[in-house]
């Protein structure tokens, strides 16, 4: 009897432990690389770093994230903008990785490269463990990125009418400056507005900034916000026209691209776009 | 039994309520109002910089994410920092020359211990620091001592990222030298250990020939490694900064305004920061610091004209510094080794001849400072300290003349913090001992006295907005 009673005192502490303890660090294996991840530490990094924004329950209702736009990630949905997998599916955990190192543009989220390696994959470690997809689910395969076609005047043009056809520029405009007729209606999953991306600016994307990353971004689409996946929709070598296209609307970027010089020249060459297509505005 | 064992209750039960009231740190007030990011995202704990402040800082107070311009910020939006320091502090000297009798000089001279204590304030700093426009940035940093008197401890222009290249960054203006160890994000307040003595040391007999010239303008400002400089300098780093470099011309005035000497010194850092597995960033750099003071003046009916020195003399310091992390442990690690022209070290006009047998002084130091970092909330630190003549001006003179032993203890606790506003709780414990530096009887033959031997005890309440 007296044991018992023990025991159940013993049980009651233990619970309120791992009520108090915040979100149960249990065991999820995290690799990147040689390097293994840890949720124990990756805790104490998030409290330092990140627990302003995203809220110490990685609800992304942190003490700062009422002032913040765009808002800060809500961890516990298990969705994720930047993937290399599918649609609705979880991010690998480079996915992850690559967004700590990264940061997002145009976001109060600034880019964690200065944290060594393992502590960044000590972050996604733990960020892993606000969700509790990531013990139920596996991410999906990553979406190949085949090789890029040539980015001639052929593919700019092909990829000029994909805009049209496919309604970017519903969302994007018809020069790329995100102020297409959508654009003051969008909204992301949780409600808040979220303008489409500036290609005029000329800053580099949400997940990146290379082709590659700009295929990916196509083909995956970006979870929690209007931007859908075109994976259905587009074949690879529309994607990479696509691609080459959109590169034309960079006006302002100021790092150089390989063929930039002949989209920005050929890009002259192309038809306008969005004109005839107006009166049937699609939204995401 | 009974008792002890309520004590112990009690202990627990307040230390528990203490550490109940933590919760997320957050807040630098300047920056966390524009960024919104925790103050521990670049304090290892204020105003210790970690790896992610260090890039922060580098980048020209810019995180690269396309919001730094002002532009981006609400109209209202005003960078701006205050901290200040109330305190209560105890500052005790060994070895002072009293009066045996108070008021009656006649009747001799004796040692006595002096201790003095009581409540008190620093000085406020107001900080003002961000980006005029995107990759430029800037600071200014009016700074008073607790009398309310202001000076201003930086002002400058830095021109970042130039040719689209971090490794080319142009500041200009009244700075802090580029050193890895800064002492002007130190974790130590107090009289004695709030400063760092190697990087301001003068050897023994300088010092003495500094306080009993003619005019305190005749040898300039005594140089001090941790004094911001006016000057330009150029720098860069690597896209995470563990790269780092920074070269500056400066001038010889110690950095007060309005004083040219019309010669320059040189100041060359750089550092190198190395990922180990588990344990960080572990840091390795140097620096050298070339200058030049004036030994007299131009003088007018006899007076010096200021700016206008002449017969200037060298003197140099160079050091290794180092950072080492080990979990939550971290040593700041310094060694540093000091020269000055005989001309300097013994106070003596270049046109005048050197005292017989004089040279130039030379003497090594360093210290090594620890954290423990429990929390971004509470950080234990302590710092062990020595300088050692290697040479003295007079082949004579005691081997250990003006040698320093110096030794600080102390914490840091942040019991709340929000992103506009921060607190700290600092205590902290500081020893000085100077070899054969306390002033000697009048009765004295020798030209030395005992140790001086230096201590404070510090409680204050740390805040900044």
């Amino acid at each position: 009897m007296k044991h018992s009673r023990m025991r159940a005192h013993l049980a009651g502490i233990l619970a309120l432990l791992l009520a108090g303890g915040g979100p149960a660090t249990f065991a999820q294996e995290t690799h990147i690389g040689g390097l293994t991840g840890e949720a124990s530490r990756g805790k104490q990094l998030y409290r330092r770093y990140c627990v302003g924004c995203h809220g110490p329950l990685g609800d992304g209702r942190g003490e700062n994230a009422v002032w913040i736009d765009p808002k800060p990630r809500n961890f516990v949905t298990g969705t994720f903008k930047c993937r290399s997998t599918p649609t609705g599916a979880l991010p690998t955990d480079e996915d992850l990785y690559m967004s700590v190192t990264r940061g997002f543009v145009n976001s109060n989220m600034p880019s964690w490269l200065p944290l060594t390696e393992q502590q960044r994959v000590d972050l996604v470690a733990y960020v892993k463990t606000f969700s509790s997809s990531f013990r139920e689910e596996k991410p999906a395969a990553p979406v190949p990125v085949p090789s890029e076609s040539a980015a001639n005047q052929q593919s700019i043009q092909r990829g000029s009418e994909l805009f049209q056809k496919m309604n970017c520029w519903a969302c994007h405009g018809k020069e790329g400056r995100g102020d297409g007729p959508s654009a003051q209606t969008l909204v992301d999953n949780r409600g808040y507005p979220i303008p489409p991306y500036d290609f005029s600016g000329g800053t580099r994307f949400k997940c990146g900034e290379s082709n590659q990353d700009l295929y990916r971004i196509l083909m995956t689409g970006l979870d929690g916000t209007p931007m859908p996946s075109y994976a259905s929709g587009l074949t690879p070598a529309q994607a990479w026209d696509l691609v080459h296209y959109l590169r034309t609307l960079q006006i302002n970027a100021k790092h150089k691209r390989p063929t930039a010089d002949s989209e920005q020249k050929h890009r002259s060459e192309s038809k306008p776009v969005g004109e005839e297509l107006e009166g049937r505005a699609n939204r995401f | 039994m009974l008792f002890r064992l309520r004590v112990i209750l009690l202990l627990v039960l307040v230390l528990g309520a203490l550490f109940s009231l933590r919760q997320p740190a957050h807040a630098i007030p300047a920056f966390a109002r524009k960024y919104s990011l925790p103050c521990s995202a670049c304090h290892e704990a204020w105003p210790k910089l970690n790896d992610f402040g260090i890039a922060f800082r580098d980048r020209g107070y810019q995180l690269g994410n396309e919001k730094d311009s002002p532009i981006w910020q609400n109209p209202s939006y005003w960078p701006i920092t205050m901290r200040i320091t109330p305190q209560w502090h105890r500052e005790s000297s060994s070895n002072q020359v009293v009066d045996t009798v108070p008021g009656n000089p006649a009747l001799g001279q004796t040692f006595q211990n002096a201790t003095t204590h009581g409540f008190d304030f620093g000085g406020v700093d107001i900080w003002a620091a961000g980006t005029l426009y995107k990759d430029i940035s800037f600071s200014l940093l009016p700074s008073s001592d607790s009398s309310g008197s202001f000076h201003f401890e930086n002002a400058f222009v830095r021109f970042d990222n130039l040719f689209r290249t971090r490794w080319v960054n142009v500041k200009f203006g009244k700075f802090e030298l580029d050193n890895l160890v800064s002492e002007k994000r130190m974790l130590f307040l107090s009289n004695n250990g709030g400063f760092y003595q190697v990087y301001h040391y003068t050897p023994f007999r300088e010092a003495q020939f500094r306080a009993s010239g003619p005019s305190i303008v005749q040898f300039g400002d005594a140089f001090g490694i941790g004094d911001n400089q006016l000057g330009v300098e150029l720098s860069g780093h690597s896209e995470n900064s563990y790269t780092r470099y920074s070269v500056a011309l400066l001038s010889s005035n110690e950095g007060n305004p309005g004083l040219p000497n019309r010669t320059y010194d040189g100041w060359a850092s750089f550092n190198q920061g190395f990922q180990v597995g588990k344990l960080g960033v572990q840091r390795l750099g140097g620096f050298a610091y070339f200058g030049q003071r004036p030994t007299f003046f131009n003088t007018s009916l006899g007076s010096p004209v200021l700016g206008q020195g002449l017969g200037s003399k060298s003197f140099y310091r160079a050091g290794l510094t180092g950072l080492f992390y080990i979990k939550k442990l971290d040593f700041s690690t310094v060694f540093v080794h000091g020269w000055d022209n005989v001309f300097l070290g013994t106070g003596t006009a270049a046109n005048a001849s050197l005292p017989v047998g004089a040279r130039g002084p030379s003497w090594n130091g360093g210290f090594v400072e620890t954290h423990f970092t429990y929390s971004p909330q509470l950080v234990f630190v302590q710092r062990n300290e020595i300088v050692r003549m290697s040479r003295q001006v007079f082949s004579a003179d005691p081997r250990d003349l003006g040698d320093v032993d110096a030794f600080s203890f102390g914490l840091r606790y942040y019991p709340f913090m929000s992103s506009r506003a921060g607190l700290a709780l600092h205590t902290e414990y500081s020893f000085v001992r100077s070899y054969k530096s306390a002033s000697p009887l009048p009765t004295s033959t020798s030209p030395f006295g005992p140790d001086l031997r230096a201590s404070s005890v510090f409680v204050g309440l740390d805040f900044a907005f």
